[in-house]
């Protein structure tokens, strides 16, 4: 036992004394949190519109009018050029074009119907579905405004109807933030520590110290616990910054056991510290160590459901989240501080990860050759 | 040239030799734009819902029916009483519980008036309104069966909305630009940038540089095959779009691949103004992790709206190289535009390249004096 | 001191790699409190017949033991008796020396009374200690090896095996590092050591020289010099590996 002491003293002398690596591992981490929270959001604040007006009218001003009074829609441009319809597009100064036709307002009044054209830049199609939606409830409404003037208000008395009450709960605003916060955070700590442990016996290796070490009686699992601990200490350590740091700048709201989580952290971490020192005993150059951790890294994250929902990826993709600690951390992190799920809740998380931590660290242990 | 060429080979061997590295290089694209087409789609089908129907008509039966014959929705479990809705929400895997209340048959019948409630787990807020409005969406198309075809009214204001660009709303339009972006970086920017760190961290850069052979011609040298290397996967990724996700190349292909040269330049030229600065492979790495991967994918508007951002981000967001490599992209491959609409664009990518490559040009002159 | 007692024996000591041979069943005895040299040109296989001695690689055939353990079965109470310096320098460049050997005390289990007056011992010797807290990285490499050797040896292990201790450094540092290994071996402390510079094998009791994984010739300096009838160990060196090049 005391032989361990001895490593882990050295790990943390060594953490201390890279006076390069130090802020990237404590500093940075926590404004990337930062950073992210206020970046990370799906919301659509607003979207361009270029209006074409060819009818000039009472009836397409009122329109443009009540458009412009929802804030989501910024007028960038109008004109009657058609020409300029195709240069907003490429300027990237409109995400829709709002095409007002010659005579809307005569085919209103005289046709009693009229149209108008909504053409959307359906590349970013999530920006283009919500804001031709948001278009679509205004300019309903402004139908219902103008028949209601022309004095055809009824909407059909005999038509039966279920109205829809609805709640949110948990997070009744809608906050998008503490959603985000709990796995951001979650996910920056499991990448910098699979990242550095990953590195961290390669490097041994390249300077070539790995070999004084490995003529020494050590048992394996003592180096490796040795390797362990540190880095499991400065995971904690920036999951408790982070966590207070969520609390004091976005006010997440941490509902169930703070226990719950840290038990968890831990477990998922140490997972993590036994995927990154698997990596370490099979990779030849710190270099390499990188791009396959990176590799990892990139598929962790894109398929954690910190971006977007598992439920909506096709099978085989949730399937390739049950080895995927990331996936199982940010669920956890939102269920337990937002939800207040309890460890019983979670159990499935919880042993899922514990399955992974003894499978990849006894991995690790076992790869790990003192002999050459 | 010869003495430039050496190097080029030199870097090539590096390259070959580590096979793992460039499994990694090469596997890399492949699977980001795996899982970005197929993987990560806001497709809304299957999620879990429970129905706590304290009705038990026939009326609640049939909406039941109608519910579970849905493909958006997964009837997962049936709950007693209003109690049973936070203990399943806190497992995490049912995300709305629909309450029928007692009335709801009476009332529809005799009253034309029913009440429906969602309960929805409001923690992840997109899905939560997702679910909110398919939810609705089911529940007004229940209602419309039950009583049979509205007709339309007059004074009807039509809308004819027409998706332009991209029809079918593929989100492969969305990430294919990003995806290139955060590929060209990666390799040009991290490559050059950890195998210079490399060199200095052993030593051969020293020996390298007193051999006669200038610094430029040394950087060049090492910088080159990384370039090649990039183009090959940009095309790579541009052969799995058009013929795997079909998605179109409606501008030029020749202004399409010089703008991407250009990205790759000025993703070079950061990888060397980050090796200048960076002592080891580990600073290099945490580096351009930090300053380069995540800001590309999370502020160049590839993942998340720009406009929705607080005003610093952005800020940044206007001086990442990816923003505005990926209008480009969308402009020339996606809208078709010619030169004259991504002049901009370009320009400030050439600003961006020049201003690196002075500043690392300045670096590196104080560290040899 | 029983100068006849055998502390390392070997026999038939075998390594191939897939079709390369690169110690070929090699066999030799050493004393306790000798400096035994192990000699060879590069790529010979000194150092890995050496590694395979402290337990770093695991013999393809052929069986030995060290400090009375079987390298094969027993390779970790091995490492517990002996002390190794590679010709890779292997302190933590970004730890004090004080640090250093701490670390090196505490991984062999040392209690950490013995440690802190191992370190004041070795301090003095070195006569560093003025430069106890200063960075290993930031000594000269001279300095670097005498420390290396002295941590090394920091577990008082019987026996100490160096691969090229002195390869890198200048005659004045080399010959202080001699003196050094004579010291130790005065103690009673055997020394196995691989070089590759004659004037070095002079110093040895006994030589083995290996070619091309093979052991050629196991004897003493000057016996081997009568044997062969040359004035100096370069021209031995040069006659054993002519007479062995025509295999």
């Amino acid at each position: 036992m005391i032989v361990l002491l001895y490593i882990i003293k050295k790990e943390f002398l060594q953490i201390f004394r890279d006076k390069a690596m130090l802020p990237l591992m404590t500093v940075l981490p926590i404004i990337q949190l930062i950073v992210l929270s206020n970046a990370t959001s799906n919301e659509i604040k607003q979207v361009n519109l270029h209006v074409e007006d060819m009818d000039k009218s009472q009836f397409s001003q009122r329109l443009i009018h009540k458009i412009a009074a929802n804030n989501i829609f910024h007028i960038t441009s109008s004109s009657q050029n058609p020409d300029d319809v195709y240069r907003s597009f490429m300027n990237g100064t409109a995400d829709i074009v709002l095409r007002i036709p010659n005579n809307a307002e005569r085919d209103f009044y005289r046709n009693k119907s009229t149209e108008v054209q909504l053409l959307i830049d359906a590349i970013n199609g999530q920006a283009a579905t919500v804001g031709s939606g948001y278009l679509n409830v205004i300019v309903n409404s402004f139908n219902k405004e103008m028949r209601s003037e022309v004095k055809m208000i009824t909407p059909n008395p005999n038509g039966t109807m279920i109205a829809i009450e609805y709640s949110n709960w948990y997070n009744p605003e809608l906050n998008y933030k503490h959603f985000m916060v709990p796995g951001i955070l979650g996910e920056l700590v499991i990448i910098l520590i699979l990242i550095l442990t990953a590195m961290n016996i390669v490097k041994e290796r390249e300077v070539g110290t790995i070999e004084q070490i490995n003529v020494t009686p050590i048992k394996k699992w003592q180096f490796i616990l040795g390797k362990l601990i540190p880095f499991l200490c400065l995971g904690l350590f920036l999951m408790v910054v982070g966590l207070i740091l969520g609390k004091v700048l976005f006010d997440i709201p941490m509902v169930g056991s703070l226990w719950t989580v840290f038990a968890y952290v831990v477990i998922c971490l140490v997972t993590v510290l036994g995927m990154g020192l698997l990596l370490s005993n099979y990779a030849d150059t710190q270099q390499q160590a990188i791009f396959v951790a990176f590799f990892f890294v990139i598929i962790f994250v894109l398929l954690c459901g910190l971006f977007t929902p598992i439920e909506s990826m096709p099978v085989w993709a949730q399937k390739l989240t049950i080895p995927n600690p990331i996936a199982h951390f940010v669920a956890v992190m939102r269920n337990v501080l937002l939800k207040g799920s309890t460890m019983a809740d979670m159990s499935y998380r919880f042993i899922v990860t514990g399955i992974l931590a003894l499978i990849f660290n006894t991995l690790a242990i076992v790869t790990y050759k003192k002999t050459i | 040239m010869k003495s430039y060429w050496a190097i080029f080979k030199k870097e090539v061997y590096h390259i070959l030799r580590d096979r793992r590295t460039l499994l990694v290089l090469i596997l890399l694209p492949f699977t980001l734009v795996l899982i970005f087409g197929f993987a990560i789609t806001n497709e809304f089908k299957d999620s879990k819902i429970a129905i706590l129907d304290q009705s038990k008509s026939v009326l609640s039966g049939e909406l039941i029916n109608h519910v579970a014959a849905s493909q958006h929705f997964f009837i997962d479990d049936y709950i007693m009483s209003i109690e049973d809705i936070e203990p399943i929400f806190r497992k995490g895997e049912v995300k709305m519980v629909l309450v029928i209340p007692p009335d709801f048959e009476e009332a529809f019948t005799r009253m034309k008036k029913a009440d429906l409630q969602f309960i929805i787990d409001g923690t992840e807020p997109n899905f939560a309104n997702t679910v909110n409005q398919y939810a609705s969406r089911m529940v007004n198309r229940f209602t419309s069966l039950k009583q049979g075809q509205q007709t339309s009214l007059p004074y009807q204001i039509g809308i004819e909305a027409r998706m332009i660009f991209n029809p079918e709303l593929s989100s492969a339009y969305n990430f294919l630009p990003g995806v290139i972006a955060l590929i060209l970086l990666l390799i040009s920017a991290m490559m050059t940038s950890l195998t210079i760190a490399k060199e200095k961290e052993t030593g051969t850069m020293e020996i390298l540089l007193v051999s006669p052979i200038s610094p430029l011609t040394i950087i060049l040298g090492k910088v080159g095959p990384y370039a090649v290397l990039s183009f090959i996967n940009t095309v790579i990724i541009l052969v799995m779009g058009v013929y795997i996700f079909d998605v179109p190349i409606r501008g030029s292909l020749i202004l399409l691949l010089v703008m991407c040269l250009l990205y790759v330049i000025t993703a070079l030229a950061l990888g060397i103004l980050i090796s200048t600065k960076a002592k080891s492979q580990q600073v290099a790495m945490m580096g351009s992790l930090v300053v380069l991967m995540m800001p590309t994918m999370l502020l160049s508007g590839f993942l998340f709206p720009v406009t929705s951002m607080p005003m610093p981000l952005q800020f940044i967001s206007k001086i990442i190289p990816a923003t505005y490599f990926t209008e480009i992209i969308k402009n020339v491959m996606l809208r078709g535009a010619g030169l004259q609409y991504v002049i901009f664009p370009a320009g400030v990518l050439v600003l961006m390249t020049l201003v690196f490559l002075v500043i690392s040009l300045f670096s590196f002159k104080t560290r040899l004096e | 001191m029983d100068k006849t007692k055998k502390v390392i024996t070997v026999d038939h000591l075998t390594k191939k790699f897939g079709d390369f041979t690169a110690v070929d069943a090699i066999t030799f005895d050493v004393h306790a409190g000798e400096i035994f040299g192990f000699l060879g040109a590069n790529g010979a296989g000194k150092t890995t017949a050496m590694k395979m001695l402290i337990g770093l690689s695991k013999p393809t055939s052929g069986t030995g033991t060290v400090a009375g353990f079987d390298i094969v079965k027993n390779p970790e109470k091995v490492k517990q008796n002996i002390g190794y310096m590679s010709q890779k320098f292997a302190l933590y460049d970004d730890l004090t020396i004080e640090e250093n050997a701490t670390f090196y005390g505490g991984i062999y289990g040392l209690k950490r009374k013995v440690i802190k007056s191992q370190i004041e011992h070795m301090l003095d010797d070195l006569d560093l200690r003025s430069s106890r807290k200063q960075l290993v990285g930031q000594l000269p490499i001279g300095w670097k090896q005498r420390l290396a050797f002295s941590v090394a040896m920091i577990h008082d292990p019987s026996i100490i095996f160096l691969d090229e201790p002195t390869g890198g450094v200048d005659p004045v540092t080399r010959r202080i590092f001699w003196e050094k290994i004579y010291e130790e071996s005065s103690k009673g402390r055997t020394i196995f050591v691989t070089t590759h510079y004659m004037d070095e094998a002079e110093y040895c009791h006994r030589l083995s020289m290996m070619v091309a994984g093979k052991m050629v010739a196991v004897d003493s300096p000057a016996n081997l010099k009568e044997k062969y009838g040359v004035k100096d160990m370069n021209e031995v060196f040069v006659h054993i590996a002519n007479q062995e090049d025509w295999r």
